[in-house]
Parts: structure tokens; sequence; C-alpha cells
């Protein structure tokens, strides 16, 4: 067993998989990162994915043309976004419900669209649809075990790592970071300010749409060349807890999405060994739920442990005054 | 004419059918500070909110410098010229001063757009600097005292261009140092050329602060007068409608042996700020307790550990001998001890349901009031609690309506009926007449005795420093999370006195300090 986990870390290819699986996760945890920021909470992450997903093959098929297709996926992947703003923020209906209504959905709703259009209830493999450029990295692609991992990734892995720059930015450097946290923090108070907090929240659920259709896109035209049903397999639901882990950071964001990678990358090798398939795929949902419990509890005690030391140079004197804190 | 502002027969009528405001004329003068009084419930607050735009009138006009304007938006009512420093602070916790100031307006740096913080501190320190309100205009505002905010507050109405300002009880969170200094800083801003309306309900403030005075009941404008031509007595009776005692009659208390054993008490908040650090004292029979300290200072999580709604990090609180150290909620309420929470809209009473419900939400579990097979006995509850809303005198139609049809005095009525019927030996009282008329004021002041009278054990937790002196027997004093003092006798100190307690200029021995266990 020992020999086996040594020789998959040892892979090159067990790495190249995991920034492969990383990626679309990473985008849409900065996308659960973001709104949840401005207060407000994306359920509907999963279907924005899987609109995107089936509107990027159906377009990149239709026009012969894959950015034509990545264009639009993103633009549907806005749409359910704003959809839910509209439902949530103008019509007041619990955000949550309204994002789970959202997924249901788009679960159906997909798949109906790719019978209607193929006959297909499963894979969209008879739409002639293109996948996103891979990218290689001149004299990178050379250098041994390493030129294996990042030269010839999708370039979606690359517009990722280029998401958390933008979202970290977007959120500590920009005037509207200020204002997205003012609004998440205490709206009251924005609003006094002259903020029109749905405008905030329209805005970072806007931003979120896009990137779950980014990582959606990727899904059926860059990690799988086709749209199958339910291909977002849970992601949107895992970034809404990974959001958590990071901890509000777009840098967080990174480490929170990197478990779900790693478990995923892992199940693919385990397949080898002969564990059931049904058990696999149900391993990296598994470990990524353990982790954010393992990583939460250790947070917790680590928070009440060091809470119980700032009183512990207090303790010598209990009843004595002072500016105390 | 040289009015700055005038309502022209403002009426608001809310669509339940509350007359909040009926035909107010308010003038106000160009560059005066003007008190506005009134009971909670006389339509301060809104016509406050009226002018500011946050409500729009029924009826009646609003002249600006004898221009007539009407203002949809907050926004529109600042563009104008009208700031507000209202009573919950408008801003945010983790961000620092300097950000909270230029929210909505923020400077950017010229190449990048970007946020420009540096610039936003400039603007903050210059600001505070010019009306001298000092302020750290890089410090977080979760971690700067409430006084400070305020004072933020106020310039951050200043950065917006006001010339009107409306403070909404400021004093409320303030020592009464701070209050003094409040009021040298906002005499400043009237030589500056602002117009400041003022309101509160302590008359001592009106007389020490403003040039004039309007005085507010039921909706209607009663009276305005010049402040030099006119006595307490008389604003106070417009206040109310009728002659009122100001005084009550307390009986020496006699307090016997130890019920509450409150021991080495820490909480830390989620901001990292120890609310509670090593808090000790004793609570004995027959006597109040009065716990005295600006908002903030860690009174409010005292309560919650003592009632169960926190969990102490070190330390034991013992009641009756037992241990009752991060217990539940029921099992510190089966040992005796009942709880007036501090808000009775969230925590003291379930607003949408019926009195009776809320009254027998203790003890609905006792034999007498549901079957061994899990049934109320709706009869026997309903006759219990028509005795309470008989004998603390709630004012409703029938006991099955819902609380959030009763007025903020009777909801408190409700809340302390149930409370003080719950056949508990220590009772822990927090803001017991925060946001209650003066009639109803009066009335659970001297519940509040009878049960010391009966033997019961107080502790009396008020941001109202004149409730606290007047009621308590012992008190408390809180800065920061600590006991600052200990007095063992209330009337052997003065409210000058202990806001340097309060504040932490001045703190006692730990010997004085440690008075207040009771131990020989």
């Amino acid at each position: 067993m020992i020999k086996f986990i040594i020789s998959v870390f040892s892979s090159s290819n067990y790495w190249f998989i995991v920034l492969r699986s990383t990626a679309p996760i990473l985008l849409v945890t900065l996308g659960a990162v973001i709104t949840e920021q401005a207060g407000i909470k994306n359920m509907a992450l999963e279907g924005s994915m899987l609109w995107a997903a089936l509107t990027g093959v159906i377009v990149s098929a239709a026009t012969g043309n894959v950015w034509a297709g990545f264009i639009a996926g993103i633009a549907a992947a806005v749409v359910i976004a704003l959809i839910l703003g509209l439902f949530a923020l103008k019509l007041d209906a619990n955000a949550v419900l309204c994002g789970v209504a959202l997924n249901l959905f788009s679960t159906g709703g997909t798949v109906f669209v790719l019978f209607s259009l193929t006959g297909d209830k499963g894979i969209s493999s008879s739409l002639a649809s293109k996948t996103l450029p891979f990218i290689k990295i001149p004299f990178v692609e050379n250098i041994p075990w390493v030129g294996k991992i990042f030269s010839g990734q999708n370039i979606i892995v690359w517009i990722s790592v280029l998401a958390v720059v933008v979202i970290h930015i977007m959120l500590n450097k920009a005037r509207v970071g200020v204002r997205i946290r003012a609004v998440g923090e205490n709206l009251e108070a924005a609003k006094s300010a002259g903020i029109s907090p749905n405008r905030i929240k329209f805005l970072t659920l806007a931003v979120s749409g896009v990137l779950a259709g980014m990582a959606g896109c990727f899904l059926s035209m860059g990690y799988t060349s086709n749209f199958t049903s339910g291909i977002s397999a849970g992601r949107g639901y895992v970034a809404n807890a990974a959001q958590v882990v990071a901890g509000g950071t777009a840098v967080g964001a990174i480490f929170a999405s990197l478990i779900f990678g790693l478990t995923d990358a892992m199940a693919t090798y385990l397949q080898n060994i002969g564990l059931p398939p049904e058990l696999i795929q149900a391993l990296p949902y598994v470990v990524t739920i353990l982790g954010f419990v393992v990583i939460t509890l250790i947070r917790d005690r680590k928070e009440l442990i060091r809470k119980k030391k700032l009183f512990e140079k207090d303790r010598a004197k209990p009843l004595a005054s002072g500016l105390g804190a | 004419m040289d009015y700055i502002l005038k309502t022209g027969n403002i009426s608001k009528i809310y669509p339940n059918g509350t007359i909040a405001n009926r035909n107010v004329s308010l003038e106000v003068k160009q560059g005066e500070i003007l008190g506005l009084v009134g009971e909670n419930g006389a339509g301060k607050s809104t016509l406050m909110k009226i002018l500011y735009g946050e409500e729009a009138p029924s009826s009646g006009e609003i002249y600006l410098n004898g221009q007539q304007v009407s203002f949809s938006s907050s926004l529109e009512a600042i563009r104008a010229g009208i700031g507000i420093v209202h009573q919950h602070f408008m801003l945010v916790p983790s961000l620092s001063l300097a950000e909270n100031l230029v929210l909505g307006h923020e400077p950017v740096k010229e190449r990048t757009r970007f946020f420009d913080f540096n610039t936003a501190v400039k603007i903050t320190e210059e600001l505070s600097k010019k009306y001298n309100l000092p302020v750290y205009a890089k410090a977080r505002v979760v971690d700067v005292s409430v006084s400070m905010r305020q004072k933020l507050e106020i310039l951050k109405a200043l950065y917006r261009g006001a010339k009107i300002l409306i403070l909404d009880e400021p004093t409320a969170v303030l020592t009464p140092q701070e209050t003094d200094e409040l009021f040298v800083e906002l005499k400043a801003l009237q030589q500056h050329g602002h117009t400041i309306i003022f309101i509160s309900h302590k008359l001592n403030e009106i007389f020490k602060l403003c040039d004039r005075v309007s005085v507010m009941r039921d909706g209607r404008l009663i009276a305005t007068h010049v402040v030099a031509d006119v006595n307490s007595q008389t604003i106070s009776n417009e206040m109310v409608g009728r002659e009122v005692q100001l005084h009550l009659k307390k009986e020496q208390a006699h307090p016997g042996e130890v019920v509450l054993k409150v021991r080495d008490l820490s909480f830390v908040d989620d901001f990292g700020i120890k609310m509670l650090n090593h808090v000790s004292f004793s609570l004995r029979k027959g006597e109040v307790l009065g716990v005295v300290g600006v908002d903030g200072n860690g009174q409010s999580e005292l309560v919650q550990i003592l009632t169960g709604s926190a969990a102490t990090l070190t330390g034991s609180v013992e009641a009756f001998g037992k241990n009752i150290t991060n217990s539940s909620q029921r099992a510190i309420r089966r040992t005796g001890i009942a709880h007036i929470a501090e808000d009775r809209m969230t925590t003291g009473a379930a607003l949408s349901a019926s009195i009776e419900d809320n009254l027998i939400a203790d003890r609905y579990l006792d034999s007498s009031y549901s079957t061994k097979t899990g049934f109320l006995k709706r009869e026997a509850l309903a006759a219990a609690s028509k005795e309470i809303v008989r004998s603390f005198d709630i004012r409703c139609g029938s006991p099955r309506q819902p609380v959030s049809s009763l007025s903020g005095g009777n909801i408190q009525k409700v809340v302390i009926g149930r409370e003080f019927t719950a056949k508990a030996d220590i009772l822990v009282i927090a803001q017991p007449t925060r946001g209650v008329d003066i009639g109803a004021i009066e009335f659970i002041h001297q519940r509040i005795l009878e049960m010391r009278s009966k033997g019961k054990a107080i502790l009396l937790v008020s941001s109202d420093l004149q409730e606290v002196m007047t009621i308590s027997d012992s008190l408390i004093v809180m800065n920061a999370g600590r006991i600052s003092a200990y007095f063992e006798h209330a009337e052997e100190t003065t409210d000058k006195e202990l806001g340097l307690y309060m504040l932490g200029l001045k703190t006692q021995t730990s010997e004085e300090i440690r008075r207040a266990l009771h131990e020989a």
C-alpha cells in the first residue's frame, strides 16, 4: 500500500492530473468566495456549470469556433447566476432554496436540451464540438518530470491561476473590494454610505457566474471532450463548502480546492488496484468532506487554545485591574 | 426668516395604522443646537427619518432654507447637507476607520485606479484635526472605543458635507466624562456654523447643551422653549402629559448568605478581544448587585455566561453550591436562575408567538402544565398566564394575541412577568427598562425592589447609570472586561466617580475589588 502511494506521488502523471482536477474546483470556489464576501450564498454554481458545459459544446459545434462556444458557455452561466440574483435580491426569496431549485432545473433542463438536439440523453458525442487549447510551454516541456506536469495543460488551468490573482486584487486592492466587504459585513452601513448593496451583490454574482462558466466549459471542452448528463458532478456544492475552508480569501481557495484535486486524481489510480468503481467515484467527495471537517475542527481547536492562552499571562493577578485588552 | 429647516404639518401613518407623527411643525434655526425630547414612541425617530429621507411623510412639507424639498432617499438628504448619527452605528467592524469614513466616496490611485488607503488616512486625519474630533485613522473599528466610533460617525457626516447634523441619543452609550467631551466638540461644531438637532431623553443634557428644546408626545409637537427660560419639571410634565414622580421609595437592604459564586470568568469574542478577563464576584440573598460600565465592556458576555448562552474559557460559576459552569440554559434555570434578557425583541420574547405562549415558555414541561404523555394542559396554562397578565398589568386585548402587537413597555412586562414568577431565587436582569416609557419604568423598578424584599438575589446590568445607582445596594464597575471597582454601598459613590472607573482612568486595588467575593 505504502509502495503504491509512493509510486503515485512520484509519478509526474499524478501531479498533472492533480492540476487538471483542481482547476475547475478552484474557479468555482473563487466564485463562492466572492459572493460570500458580499453576503450572498451562490448555491446555483452547480447549475451555472451545467449550462456552461452544455452551451459551450452546442455553440462550438454549431459555429465550429471553440471561443464562440466558450463565451456562450460563460454567458449561460452568468444568466443562471443573475436569475438567482433576481429571485433572491429583487423578489426577496431565500437564496439557498432558489439556488437548489435552479440546480434541479439545470440537471433536468440540460438533459432535455441535449435530448432534443441529439436524441441522446447521456452524451453529446454526436455533436462535433471543439476543445479548448492545451498549452505546450517551450523549454519547460523538456525539463524532466516537472515538464510533464506543467506543459500540455489546458489553458483553463492557467486561467484558474490567473483568476486567483484577479480575485485577490479585486477583494484587497480595488475600491470595489472595500465595498464588497462593507456590504457583506454591515449592509445598513454600506447603504447609508450611498452604496447600493444589490448592485454589489449582483456584481459578485455575475463574477461568480463567469468563474463557474469557465469551469463548466472546461469540463466538457478540455477535461473531457463531450457534455455528459450531470457533468458538474457536485463541484458547485463542493465549492460552497470549500469557500468556508478558504476563509474568504482567494489564496485560501487554492488550498481548499487542492484537497479535492489531490483525491480526485488519486481516484484515477485506485481504479488500477481493483477497488470497486462506485467506491472510487465517491472517494473524492468523502475525503473532501472529511478533510473540511478535520480542517474546521483543527481551526476551532486552535482558536480555543489561542483564546485560552490569551489569559495565561493575566492569570498571575486575576483580580488586579487595568486596561486589560 | 432665519430658519434653516422647517417642517409644515408633517404626519406619518404607517400601513398598520400606527400614527407616528401628527401635524408636526418643527422649526430649526440656523446655527443653533436644538434639543428634541420625548418618551420612546413619541415620534422623534420617525420625524428624523423623514428629515433624513429614510421615510416618506404621509402628508406635510419640508422646507430647507425656505425652499420646499422632498427627499426620496437618504442620499438626497445627504446631498442637501443633512447628516445623521444613528443610535446604532453604521460602521463596518473589520474595516479601518479611514475606510469607513470614505466608504462610498473612496479615493483611488491615479494610475492603477486601485483603492488609495494612504489618501483615505490623510483625509481622515485632516478632517479629524479640522473639527477637533480625535480618531485613529488606521485602526480597525472593532479595536476602538464606542466614543471614538461615534466621533467617526460625526466625521463621516461632515465628510459628506452635512451642515445640519442630527444626533439620535448620542449619549446613551457614553460615560459622563465622554458626554462632557462630546458636548465640547458639538459646541465647537456650532462655532463652525453647523446646526445640530440633539435627540435625548435626559433633561440635564438638554440644559447643558441646547439653545432651544422641542418636546414631543404621542406624535405631536407639544411645545418649543428657549432653554434658558424653562425648568425641567415643565418639560418632563409636557413629555409625559401628567405629573411625574421622579423618586423611588427604597428600604434598607439586608443581604444574606452568598448564593451565586462567580469565579475567574474569561471570554474572547470573534475579533479576538478579551471581553471578560478573570471576573470574580459573589451575589448574596436579598441584595441588588448593580453592574455598571460603558456598553461593550463585558457586561453582556457576563450575563450570557451566567445564563448559559455563552461558554467561559476559564473559571467556574456556582449557584446554591452547585457547579453550573457552561451548563445548558435549561439546567441553569432548573437550579433557580431567571433571566431578563437585554434584548427583548430577539432573546427575551418570541415576537410572533402569543402572550400566553411567551409567559409559559420556561415552565410548559412542569407536571402542572403538561401531561405525562406529552400533551399541554391548555386550560391550566391559560389560567396561569391570565393571572400574570393581570398582576403585571400587561395591557392587551387577549393573552392569545401575538407579542409583536404590544408596545415596548408591555412586551417588557411580559418578559418580567414570566421571569419574576419563575420561582427562581436568583434573578439576572439586563437592561430592564431600555426603550420603555416612563410609566412602565416606575412599575418595573418597583417590582425589582419587591423581589429584593422577598429575599431574591438580583444581578442588575444596565447602561442607564442613574437606574443602577438608585436601585442597587452594591455596585460593580466593569472596564475592558475586568472589574475596576466594587462598592459595597451604592450610596458611597457618585456618577462622576463611577465614570472614572468605567473609563479605566481609575481602578481600585485588588484587595478592594476582592471584597466583592464576600470571602471571610
